[in-house]
């Protein structure tokens, strides 16, 4: 459940886009307004914005974001303003280059999209960057990583409900002798992972707690430091259990000794319109305190009113 | 009512010494729809290949394999009009289905389907794939194909190619030096080399016709001459940057007369599914016709019959 919170009687896409024209207008600028309006509206009526603001002003309300803004705000609100689509291919294109690696990023646009939304992100990274995902990740990968990381997001997972029980021991039969020797990079281990539909992986990892006693994660704790073994863990968990997987991070990015914003505003910004409210059920229960209460103590300014906002519970 | 009846004429609308494809329904309409009872025992006395003399029993008795024949003959057209009506997302995901069941040898089919056909109908295909068979291309075949060839073949089938016109000239010319390498590794090595994996399933084709140019540079010799026919390597190099060679070898291959039942079937695939692309078919056309010296309609003509052949000329002239 999305934690957006739109207003009953939307303005017209016109108005809105008039009301952050003068938000930019003069020396400085309204940020306060601009939260107020963005905020608040979904993607579709984000895309009619920014046509609006288009046809009105002669330029991209995103370009004109990046000239008013600043900082963590900006990056906010820039990823924000951006159809699902075209913001997922900017991460994932932002998370192959060298200084912005981010593995993380990929795990999760493969494994928590649905099947045709992963093809939409393909299609608008085609669009922007002139070449395909699949491309660039198989470029700046190698080794085990890329063995993971190619064939999950070239995947088109089925997207049925059908489960094969016979399919599902025998696969986490497999599994398990694959864990059992030590084998985490197995072709068989990564073929199931990468290519069975999410709810066969369900019905498979299941049968693998039932039959040995325990999570196949926890199994894969062998070297806590590793990081395909991390981003291992991590693709089960995003298949399955997306909102623990954001949680984790949300909590990670906000307890650390400083703040990681970056994780923080690629959270929030993606998952606002879609599981936010499952996931600040999982942060609740797991660290007691409220999601937006742990967001307002670790941030400040308008970055925190924006992040606030958009959990649903800044002034509507 | 016909006072003779030339069984040669019967013969050859089934079988006959230009050993073709299809059946002459008309002539046999005319001829053994029009025979006497005596004329058909002629017919049967005749045809030793397919009716056996029961001296003993005084009558000639029909081989199976003179039906097996028959039913498969007809239904060339039979099978063609059903691919045809098909939706293009269809006919490739069965397509696809079929050769994983029959294995080994028909995986060329799959590189086919992969490497043919464009991004949006590929995908199409792996879309069509879901709705019939209740499970991914992909999963089906990474859990049905074991060995070098897996690696190579899932990831044809999952590519979803960049199709614009913009290509970094650098990075095709690091992938030749890559290639040229890895080719040089005898029998199958080549395919079990991730970059080269790599490279094949994810590359743009037009980036692809960069790193095939630089590869010639680098190794003075051609890269579709230097590596060993029947690999799926090298149909994959084939359908992926010369297809017109691909198509017009394998229809030459479908119309030898000692094409066994499989390839002869080739025929039909080629010509449905590309006569929708007419400028495909056009230059598949013109390679044929160059590199074999006949006109693929010549050619089908001659060694075809019936409805089968009727249909497979009017696919082809919708391209001209």
């Amino acid at each position: 459940m999305a934690s957006l919170k739109v207003p009953a009687n939307v303005p017209l896409p016109q108005e809105d886009a008039e009301q952050l024209h003068k938000a930019f207008a003069g020396w400085g600028t309204n940020e306060k307004l601009i939260i107020s309006i963005l905020a608040h509206r979904n993607s579709a009526q984000r895309s009619l914005i920014r046509s609006a603001y288009a046809a009105t002003y002669n330029e991209d309300l995103l370009k004109a974001l990046d000239k008013e803004l600043s900082s963590d705000f900006e990056r906010v609100v820039m990823l924000w303003t951006l159809d699902p689509a075209e913001r997922d291919a900017f991460l994932a294109k932002e998370s192959t280059k060298m200084f912005t690696k981010n593995n993380w990023v990929l795990v999760e646009i493969a494994c928590t999209r649905s099947p045709l939304d992963l093809f939409k992100v393909k299609q608008a990274y085609q669009a922007r960057y002139k070449k395909s995902l699949e491309e660039d990740v198989a470029q700046h990968t190698s080794g085990d990583l890329r063995k993971l990381l190619l064939p999950l997001v070239s995947t088109f997972r089925y997207e049925g409900d059908e489960v094969n029980m016979r399919l599902a021991r025998s696969e986490a039969k497999l599994l398990h002798e694959k864990v059992s020797e030590k084998a985490f990079s197995d072709d068989d281990f990564i073929r199931i992972l990468t290519t069975r539909s999410k709810a066969q992986l369900g019905a498979t990892l299941n049968q693998y707690n039932n039959e040995y006693g325990n999570a196949i994660n926890k199994n894969l704790k062998e070297d806590s430091d590793d990081e395909y073994l991390k981003l291992l863990r991590a693709v089960v968990t995003c298949l399955t259990y997306p909102e623990k997987h954001f949680e984790k991070v949300l909590r990670l990015a906000i307890n650390r000794m400083g703040t990681d914003e970056w994780a923080l505003t690629r959270v929030v910004s993606t998952r606002t319109e879609v599981d936010m409210e499952r996931i600040k059920e999982e942060y609740q229960r797991r660290n007691s305190i409220p999601l937006h209460d742990a967001v307002a103590k670790d941030t400040s300014g308008d970055y925190e009113d924006m992040l606030v906002a958009l959990l649903g519970h800044g002034d509507v | 009512m016909a006072q003779t009846l030339d069984w040669d004429v019967v013969i050859d609308a089934i079988s006959g010494k230009n050993v073709g494809m299809g059946v002459d329904e008309k002539a046999l309409i005319t001829t053994l729809g029009n025979s006497h009872k005596d004329h058909r025992k002629l017919f049967r006395k005749a045809s030793k290949s397919f009716f056996e003399e029961d001296e003993e029993r005084a009558f000639e008795k029909c081989h199976d394999q003179f039906v097996k024949h028959l039913r498969l003959e007809f239904s060339r057209f039979n099978n063609a009009v059903v691919m045809w009506s098909m939706h293009p997302w269809e006919r490739d995901a069965r397509v696809v289905k079929k050769a994983l069941k029959k294995g080994d040898e028909c995986y060329s089919l799959i590189v086919e389907v992969a490497c043919t056909r464009s991004s949006e109908d590929l995908l199409g295909a792996r879309k069509a794939y879901h709705s019939l068979f209740d499970q991914s291309m992909e999963e089906d075949i990474a859990s049905n194909i074991h060995g070098s060839r897996r690696k190579l073949l899932v990831g044809l089938v999952s590519a979803y190619r960049y199709e614009g016109n913009k290509v970094k000239d650098d990075s095709a010319k690091s992938d030749a030096k890559i290639l040229a390498e890895a080719v040089a590794s005898p029998g199958e090595k080549a395919i079990e080399n991730d970059e080269v994996v790599r490279i094949l399933s994810t590359r743009s084709k037009l980036h692809l016709q960069h790193v095939y140019k630089h590869y010639n540079q680098i190794k003075g010799s051609d890269l579709l001459g230097g590596v060993s026919e029947s690999s799926i390597l090298n149909d994959a190099l084939l359908c992926l940057l010369k297809p017109s060679v691909y198509f017009s070898k394998i229809l030459n291959a479908s119309l030898n007369k000692d094409a066994d039942k499989g390839t002869k079937k080739w025929l039909t695939r080629v010509f449905v599914t590309r006569a929708d692309h007419s400028d495909e078919m056009k230059d598949i056309a013109e390679e044929y016709n160059q590199r074999y010296g006949e006109t693929l309609a010549q050619n089908i003509q001659e060694k075809i019959r019936g409805n089968y052949r009727d249909f497979l000329l009017t696919l082809l002239s919708k391209s001209n």
